[in-house]
């Protein structure tokens, strides 16, 4: 038996009530964590699974789990009826400026937050920190007719040019990382005569990859999924987001559900292989700075 | 000339220059919107025509405005109902996913991968699971004989569908509980066990208010978040009703999903009631500081923290 043999092994005396209580124990989390677990899961075998079904599959009474046959063309008619690739082009565009942008701005404030000292910093840093607290509705109101004055409706201005100005969440976690950076070493770059920037540039920013991972990978997957923008400044098909894009085919074909499903497991897969490359960073980024 | 500063000037120069990029954002994009908004909230406002001081006008006609109040109250909904079972949701998930069990790395990805799904998609994969006729949740409650309702199309049922969408999707929430849950110390478990405490008082007694920091965070994000929910409602609601014309009825089934930021992009962009929108927003920012500070304030009846 494994059991006697393990006990014999570790010469301990396990009394069999401790061990059968063990046992349920572990059958009982397994049976909870196993049935909420079905909750997560099921939803996405039930996407690629109706993904894949016919047009007349599709309403069948009880449905098929396992679509036979397995139609992949849905896949051809998501990315073809709809310009796909255009609106991925589109998104990625968007994306790599506001990941850019944040990047630069936020880190260049995020030292003079934690490196440099200046009277009335702290104080500063609170408003940075406080300006979290403010609805987006209410800057957007008077920033939409500001962009519409000066013809920008319709271009990816209005959700660019904002990155490059920084942005509260990413400004306090780069800061707080730059807080964690040695004094001594950027003492010593100093008294070898090294200005500021060659400091940011030398040494903070090489030993902040992943601190600077954490702004890109999360800037990315905001604006990639981010709905409301694009909704309120692009108008021409030709300029949409795969949000708006995605949106727009349900519009015009709410009966394909199976390649409107489709468009869905395209749209969502690469986040899902940036998640499991960065996992990690994910997970930390949420968990020591609480960013949904 | 060279000027010559002092190292302490030198030092103040070099602080606002690499503030530089924040000084101007918060001027133009925030500073310089939000005395803005504020005006126009008081005017009579629309892009083609120039602004009109009507005082107090946009802020009366609102309170006159029945669905204005019927957002107020679908949003409430959400605050008072729905975070509260998100949170209890996303709490019992991070003990699950804490235990000592093999495989732990893996339910953990289950958990937490649809947390990252683009709100759209997951909008679009819950309208279809949520079909009357052939979608999974009424054909499941098929089996064991129960005639499930009509979900997203019902006005009753409408909002408790986004919460179990939202519960789904939860599972930031439950990485941040997860991070707590290892924050607190096993001694105070084992002491308790020497006492005979069960599972449950040790939750209970040690979990939970070991925890309380972290559930003030999450509450206080998921009340500012349920506040300024749009995307997934208007998903849901703009594919659930079209009228017509063909227009997305915003709101539908029956108003049961208007909520006030979908009621304030209508008055926006829909009716050009700019003026309107910028009351709602600047009430949205009252609103939000007010239930915060309740929350904060009451807080310290419930949260505990250790003393260092």
């Amino acid at each position: 038996m494994v059991l006697k043999g393990l006990t014999d092994k570790a010469t301990i005396r396990v009394s069999s009530p401790v061990l059968l209580r063990r046992f349920f124990r572990a059958l009982l989390g397994y049976g909870a964590i196993g049935v909420i677990g079905l909750f997560f899961f099921i939803p996405w075998f039930w996407l690629v699974s109706s993904s894949l079904k016919t047009a007349d599959r599709m309403f069948d009474l009880p449905p098929q789990w396992i679509p036979n046959p397995a139609q992949w063309s849905n896949y051809v008619t998501a990315v073809t009826t709809l310009p796909f690739f255009l609106y991925l082009k589109n998104s990625l565009v968007i994306c790599s400026l506001v990941v850019i942008g944040r990047l630069i701005s936020c880190s260049l404030v995020a030292y003079s937050f934690s490196q440099i000292r200046w009277p009335g910093r702290d104080q500063v840093f609170i408003l940075v920190l406080a300006t979290m607290m403010l609805p987006f509705q209410v800057t957007m109101i008077p920033l939409y007719v500001t962009f519409s004055r000066l013809n920008l409706i319709d271009t990816i201005v209005p959700l660019v040019l904002p990155a490059f100005f920084g942005n509260a969440f990413f400004i306090f976690l780069l800061r707080q990382f730059f807080l964690t950076i040695p004094h001594e070493l950027t003492e010593a770059a100093m008294l070898d005569g090294a200005t500021h920037f060659d400091i940011f540039t030398r040494i903070i920013l090489p030993l902040s990859k992943p601190a600077l991972a954490t702004v890109a990978l999360f800037s990315f997957l905001w604006t990639f999924t981010e709905y409301l923008g694009p909704l309120i400044y692009l108008i021409h098909e030709q300029n949409w987001t795969l949000t708006l894009g995605l949106r727009g085919y349900l519009g015009q074909h709410t009966a394909m559900w199976s390649s409107l499903l489709a468009a869905s497991v395209l749209f969502t897969l690469p986040i899902i292989i940036l998640f499991f490359f960065m996992q990690k960073t994910f997970i930390e980024g949420i968990a020591t700075t609480g960013l949904r | 000339m060279k000027l010559r500063l002092s190292r302490r000037g030198h030092e103040t120069l070099m602080g606002i220059l690499f503030l530089t990029p924040w000084i101007l954002g918060f001027l133009t994009f925030q500073l310089f919107p939000i005395v803005q908004s504020f005006y126009i909230s008081f005017t009579n406002f629309s892009l083609v025509r120039a602004p009109r001081w009507i005082g107090f006008f946009n802020y009366a006609q609102l309170l006159k405005d029945t669905n204005f109040w019927l957002a107020i109250k679908n949003t409430l909904y959400m605050t008072i109902v729905g975070t509260p079972i998100q949170l209890l949701f996303a709490f019992v998930c991070a003990l699950l996913l804490n235990q000592k069990l093999k495989g732990q790395s893996f339910f953990r990805t289950i958990y937490i991968l649809p947390s990252i799904m683009p709100s759209i998609a997951a909008a679009l994969l819950w309208l279809w699971i949520f079909n009357p006729q052939v979608g999974l949740v009424n054909t499941l409650l098929g089996y064991i004989g129960i005639d499930g309702p009509t979900w997203f199309l019902d006005p009753i049922w409408s909002k408790p569908s986004l919460i179990i969408m939202l519960c789904w999707m939860s599972g930031s929430i439950t990485i941040i509980y997860l991070a707590g849950l290892q924050g607190v110390p096993v001694e105070l478990y084992e002491a308790a066990e020497i006492e005979g405490a069960n599972w449950l008082q040790k939750i209970i007694y040690i979990t939970v208010p070991m925890v309380s920091p972290v559930t003030l965070f999450n509450l206080i994000t998921g009340l500012i978040y349920s506040f300024q929910m749009f995307t997934e409602p208007y998903m849901v609601s703009a594919s659930v009703g079209v009228s017509g014309s063909g227009v997305p009825e915003l709101g539908s089934p029956q108003g049961s999903m208007l909520f006030y930021s979908i009621y304030l992009f209508q008055n926006m962009f829909a009716f050009n009631r700019i003026g309107k929108a910028a009351a709602m927003a600047w009430i949205l920012f009252i609103l939000i500081l007010i239930v915060t500070l309740i929350t904060l304030r009451t807080s310290r009846r419930w949260t505990h923290y250790e003393i260092r």
